[in-house]
């Protein structure tokens, strides 16, 4: 488990949406650029990393009933779709560190659950 | 589905090519199964029946429409589409197996995953497909069923 706060200050993010509270909790970590692969592999709850910065990441995770996305490499979305992610509830972060290095930073502080000890 | 049961049916078009209302049915939908107080679960996994559906549609058909009828029992998801049909239905069921182009890929979809997890979300999954024609997919999820990883 991880809460948003922590995610924020291990990656160094910026949390696009705002109103959410710092410690709500993600249960697991998911890594994928593909939808497809979230669709089939990601757990409700989830957190979500990714380098992909469109409104089918957010329709993605609203449908699959993840928590919470991390833009990787500085993707940041388009104000629309940092639109659609606040109306649906879901705090979007943006991070300029690259998909390993922010998997190797949450791996090494997520507890119990996570992929990545698995 | 005995005839005396009652049922909430609605229809909603997907239009092929329309990435930019990608999801607005699946979204639609899963918002009116949470309405009628279906479990999590079960919502889910509608859901990302209704969601790998549409994007088949919006990439490979012309237009299809998307049939929802849910009773107490079960949430059923019949889409009917008109395309150019698939082939192999037996290849196109093998995950990872696809056709689709760069940009689908670009937009995160195209993995070869689609068919595969609309069947593995399913409690009954039927699909007829005619070279030509379109597809037809129909999809039933028990409200008291349990979904196989």
């Amino acid at each position: 488990m991880i809460v948003l706060k922590d995610v924020l200050a291990l990656l160094d993010g910026e949390l696009l949406t705002g109103a959410t509270a710092p410690e709500a909790a993600f249960w697991k970590v998911f890594a994928s650029d593909l939808m497809s692969d979230v669709l089939t592999a990601a757990e409700p709850g989830s957190l979500l990393l990714t380098g992909l910065a469109n409104g089918h990441v957010v329709c993605t995770c609203s449908v699959a009933d993840l928590a919470c996305v991390v833009f990787v490499q500085g993707k940041r979305p388009a104000p629309d779709v940092i639109g659609q992610a606040r109306a649906k509830s879901l705090p979007l972060i943006v991070t300029k560190m690259t998909m390993f290095e922010a998997c190797a930073r949450l791996a090494g502080r997520i507890e119990d659950g996570g992929h990545a000890r698995r | 589905m005995p005839a005396a049961e009652s049922a909430y049916r609605r229809e909603f078009p997907v239009k092929g090519g329309d990435f930019a209302k990608a999801g607005a049915a699946a979204c639609a939908i899963k918002e009116l199964l949470k309405d009628l107080g279906l479990d999590a679960a079960t919502v889910r996994r509608a859901a990302i029946v209704a969601y790998e559906s549409e994007m088949n549609v919006i990439m490979y058909a012309r237009e299809a429409r998307m049939d929802l009828t849910v009773t107490p029992r079960e949430v059923r998801i019949v889409v009917d589409d008109r395309g150019p049909g698939i082939a192999d239905v037996e290849l196109a069921l093998t995950e990872g197996y696809s056709t689709a182009t760069a940009e689908m890929r670009e937009l995160g979809f195209g993995a070869g995953m689609g068919l595969p997890n609309i069947k593995r979300n399913a409690d009954v999954f039927a699909i007829d497909s005619e070279v030509g024609r379109g597809t037809r997919l129909d999809i039933i999820i028990r409200t008291n069923g349990h979904v196989t990883p």
